[in-house]
């Protein structure tokens, strides 16, 4: 692979002013109110049965952890409903993306905290990929 | 799940063994495998004294990395001192005390210590342990960290691209849960771990045979068996006190009220053996299943039941595993 080791981060402009402040806001408000949003920047809620990954305490993107109750509670929160149980009965659910439920999600970008997905969405600054993840898949 | 390009699936891995317990699976042999929880000390003879009734009973040795979020000697280190002492060790990689750069110079850091086989997992959470303070990490999940594991070995390079001067060769593992909700997801997650690059799996305890036949059959639909070793984890219970403490205590576990039942229902000086009858019928059970290649016997200080149960099931003597010579 002859690809060079890019260091720059992603492309982006520093404290959002404006247009772009209004669009985070909106976006905070919104998701925050309909899907309990942690703005982790980099959105994947319609390949997880509009159940935001990053509710789980374990932050998982990619699936259960085994410690999942027999009556589908979460194991670090158990008043809580396991995040992953709704995330299958919801792709269920969707009419579209049911099959991203067996993709393998790329790690977090931490950078991306607290920035608009739909910001990230536009510039694809939430395509990043380290250079190393390989996207192709084993097995 | 996605086929590689390459082609590659770990049943028709390279001929050449990653590891002792890699050359016991590429012969067909049913393989037994036994967690070991790590000490709490800092002589090293303590390791060995700890697997000492593990040695010629079970292939290979998981050392366990801070189980039930306790700190205990390090996967690593102990790993280590039990390859010195002749005993195949699988050393386990959970994501929750370290970031991404931890794990990939620990993962580099055991293979140059001997280590030739990992198993990647998410790892339990803090307030399991006795830290129930502690900043959990979970910067990367199991599935990224199996195919990290994967790429570093195959490929060469860290997570970043950069490439490593010499990679590691081991043996990738995962662990799979078939016995907890969502459980028609279960045979899907076992697929994405298989794509991430998992080789072989250990299963959580099973009490309840059925559901592991169906997660069984349904990863066969799904054409996962051929691409992967499944290791049906077993445990010994001691009394019908351990069986209440896995089934309250322990989340994710399967015990069924039987179990329960049957082992509350036995005169106290007879419960070790009912355990030990017990892990046997349900070994004797998942050696039926079709695709199951062999069983990771877990027990909690109860050590001396693993033997009696590998031995009843007529599984003695086990193949020699020359464990690898540190180089």
């Amino acid at each position: 692979m002859a690809r060079t080791l890019d260091r720059r981060p992603p492309p982006t402009s520093p404290s959002p002013k404006g247009f772009r402040k209004a669009l985070l806001l909106v976006e905070r408000q919104t998701k925050e109110a309909v899907y309990d949003c942690r703005m982790c920047g980099q959105c994947i809620l319609h390949s997880t049965g509009m159940s935001c990954p990053m509710r789980c305490p374990k932050n998982l993107r990619n699936g259960p952890c085994g410690g999942t109750f027999q009556d589908g509670s979460c194991e670090v929160v158990p008043s809580m409903k396991c995040v992953w149980v709704q995330a299958w009965e919801g792709s269920r659910k969707l009419p579209l993306w049911r099959d991203h439920m067996e993709h393998v999600e790329r790690p977090v970008d931490w950078r991306l905290q607290e920035t608009s997905s739909w910001e990230n969405l536009v510039t694809r600054r939430d395509r990043y990929v380290p250079d190393g993840w390989d996207e192709r898949g084993h097995g | 799940v996605t086929e590689g390009p390459d082609g590659s699936s770990a049943v028709a891995a390279d001929p050449e063994p990653l590891s002792g317990l890699h050359r016991l699976l590429l012969r067909g042999e049913f393989v037994v495998t036994a967690e070991l929880e790590t000490t709490d000390s800092a002589d090293p003879a303590s390791i060995e004294r700890a697997a000492q009734g593990l040695r010629g009973t079970v292939d290979a040795v998981n050392c366990t990395d801070n189980s039930a979020a306790h700190p205990h000697v390090a996967p690593m280190a102990a790993s280590h001192l039990l390859l010195d002492a002749g005993i195949e060790a699988i050393t386990q990689f959970a994501c929750r005390d370290r970031n991404r750069l931890g794990l990939q110079a620990d993962l580099l850091g055991a293979a140059a210590l001997g280590v030739r086989n990992v198993v990647c997992m998410t790892g339990d959470d803090v307030g399991a342990g006795d830290h129930p303070e502690a900043k959990p990490l979970y910067d990367i999940d199991a599935i990224h960290l199996l195919r990290i594991a994967r790429t570093m070995r195959d490929d060469g390079r860290y997570l970043s691209g950069r490439q490593l001067t010499d990679p590691p060769r081991f043996l990738i593992g995962a662990v799979e849960n078939p016995f907890a909700p969502p459980i028609d997801f279960r045979p899907m997650r076992l697929g994405k771990k298989i794509e991430a690059g998992a080789e072989f799996i250990q299963t959580q305890i099973c009490f309840n045979v059925e559901k592991l036949r169906i997660f069984m059959a349904r990863a066969a639909d799904l054409g996962l068996l051929e691409h992967v070793w499944v290791l049906a984890g077993v445990f010994v219970p001691r009394s019908a006190r351990g069986a209440w403490y896995l089934r309250d205590m322990v989340p994710g576990i399967d015990v069924p009220d039987a179990v329960v039942r049957r082992l509350d229902g036995t005169l106290p000086d007879a419960q070790r053996a009912e355990g030990i009858e017990l892990a046997l019928e349900i070994v004797e059970e998942v050696r039926s299943i079709p695709g199951i290649a062999g069983i990771h016997l877990m027990t909690i200080r109860n050590e001396g039941a693993i033997a009696e149960v590998v031995e009843r099931a007529g599984l003695l003597p086990r193949p020699a595993t020359v464990a690898h010579p540190v180089a």
